[in-house]
């Protein structure tokens, strides 16, 4: 935003699903200046395409740009204008950018269905839906605790030392602690909670999300709260996949299963028709 | 963790052990998610057995040389340890020689420090046994693991895209769906059947159904 002497500023810009990008200024707009060519408006990552524009609208201090293609409301742009000179980032609102990072991390990229992690726990703890239940609230707490942790560690301690090969070592090791530190804490503070969680919590100290979350969130570096939604996303996809196996097979146990495939080959046959059903997810887009 | 007394098997019956009778993927039923998860080419797979085997046999010998050493009380952490450490040196040294596989797999190449089949065979075999006896267990069960993965690999490289090692079999349209993450569970499932169908046939249909136990 550069205000210009006696210039036009820009107060907001919004992006209005599926194609249209509002913008308000803070003094009237001159109805003269609303042509295409007054506007450029581009993706942030190719900043020298500007896409073309349909039309422009205006009134009194909004001006509606109409683009040809759709627009994104959790992507960056850049918006520039030649009369008033006016330059600027068209950032998506972070409550876009969170709700997006949690569907993707709970559907979108189950870690189950469409990254194929945790399956040992998964196949293991999903006979008894009491057990799945339990399981999923302890695993998407313990999720937070650890994420959080490992990404302090990462970024205070990993990151400024270019100690990145020591990642791998640096989270086992964190998880590890913080399992046992929740372990203990639960044990003296709430038993009763402790009796019913504490076998659960003994089983995810060596799980693979567990250690994948840190992984992923190091991999893109994240921000705090990206870390946060992130972790609990993962985790809260993992419990409701573990819900609705538990349900399955526990209608599963009435059925006739061909002998070769009773045990394990039936449950992984099951998991396989939910991966199906889950892929009707990919290409969701809570804004568009 | 007493010392067995027992004279240790051979090195062609640890083999076999590892890589037949007691399977990781289709006996034992350990380690399942990188089963599923890279195995949509041979390739990937062989990437991963190798680190795998790698993993297994460096950890192996560690630790048998060491058991002396560690404290049973702490053997556990001891043993998780040990394992990051080969991990990291495994992960970068795929990441160095080969990048465009590593770049398919790298984060499961990571996530090998959680694999229950490696500890297993530390606390169940490494700690108790010599040197040699170790080496050969864990060798076993490495090309156990790599061969399954590679049947997988195979399977469903052949059906999802038409080709094995990258080299195009048949040029008719592919089942896409073996290649997808679901055609992945699927494989493994029919896989998984078919060798509990020639269990029994082999024994009479007296042994008990696989695949029972799941942990880690």
């Amino acid at each position: 935003m550069q205000a210009a002497d006696g210039g036009n500023t820009i107060e907001s810009v919004t992006i209005r699903t599926p194609n249209q990008v509002r913008v308000t200024f803070r003094g009237p707009f001159d109805p003269a200046g609303a042509t295409t060519a007054n506007f450029r408006f581009a993706e942030a990552a190719a900043p020298d395409a500007p896409m073309a524009l349909e039309g422009v609208k205006a009134e009194g201090r909004v001006v509606t740009l109409t683009a040809t293609q759709a627009l994104h409301a959790t992507e960056r742009y850049k918006l520039e204008v030649v009369d008033p000179p006016i330059s600027r980032d068209v950032f998506p609102t972070a409550w876009a950018t969170l709700v997006t990072l949690f569907l993707s991390s709970a559907l979108i990229n189950n870690f189950v269905f469409t990254r194929y992690l945790g399956l040992c726990i998964f196949f293991g703890v999903s006979k008894k839906r009491d057990a799945a239940v339990g399981m999923g609230v302890t695993f998407t707490a313990v999720m937070i605790f650890t994420a959080m942790t490992s990404w302090a560690v990462d970024t205070f301690a990993l990151q400024p030392l270019h100690l990145g090969f020591l990642q791998v070592l640096v989270f086992i090791g964190t998880v590890a602690a913080v399992v046992q530190f929740l372990d203990t804490m639960l044990r003296k503070t709430h038993p009763a909670l402790h009796k019913s969680f504490g076998v659960y919590l003994m089983l995810i100290t060596t799980n693979c999300i567990i250690l994948a979350v840190p992984l992923l969130n190091a991999q893109g570096k994240v921000s705090a709260i990206e870390a946060l939604v992130l972790a609990l996303g993962s985790g809260l996809g993992f419990a409701l996949a573990l819900f609705l196996m538990s349900c399955a097979r526990e209608k599963m146990e009435l059925a006739r299963v061909p002998k070769a495939f009773e045990g394990l080959p039936i449950a992984f046959a099951l998991a396989g028709l939910f991966a199906l059903a889950f892929m009707g997810f990919s290409g969701l887009d809570f804004f568009r | 963790m007493s010392e067995t007394t027992e004279r240790p098997p051979g090195a062609l019956q640890l083999l076999f052990n590892g890589i037949v009778s007691e399977n990781p993927v289709f006996r034992l039923a350990l380690s399942l998610c990188p089963a599923v998860a890279v195995t949509t080419t041979v390739a990937n797979g062989f990437i991963l057995g190798v680190a795998v085997l790698a993993v297994q046999v460096l950890s192996s010998l560690t630790v048998a040389i060491a058991r002396g050493v560690i404290h049973p009380r702490v053997r556990i952490p001891v043993y998780t340890i040990i394992i990051a450490v080969w991990v990291s040196a495994i992960d970068m040294t795929l990441a160095a020689f080969t990048p465009s596989l590593y770049a398919q797999v790298g984060l499961y190449i990571k996530l090998i420090v959680a694999f229950a089949i490696i500890i297993s065979r530390l606390e169940v075999f490494a700690s108790r046994q010599p040197l040699v006896p170790s080496f050969w267990d864990a060798v076993g069960m490495g090309l156990g693991f790599m061969i399954a993965l590679m049947v997988i690999g195979a399977l469903r490289e052949v059906l999802g895209s038409g080709s094995f090692f990258g080299i195009v079999l048949f040029k008719t349209k592919p089942l896409l769906f073996f290649a997808l993450p679901a055609g992945g569970f699927f494989s493994i499932a029919l896989l998984m059947a078919f060798f509990n169908a020639l269990e029994r046939k082999l024994t009479g249909g007296t042994a008990k159904p696989a695949a029972g136990g799941h942990h880690g």
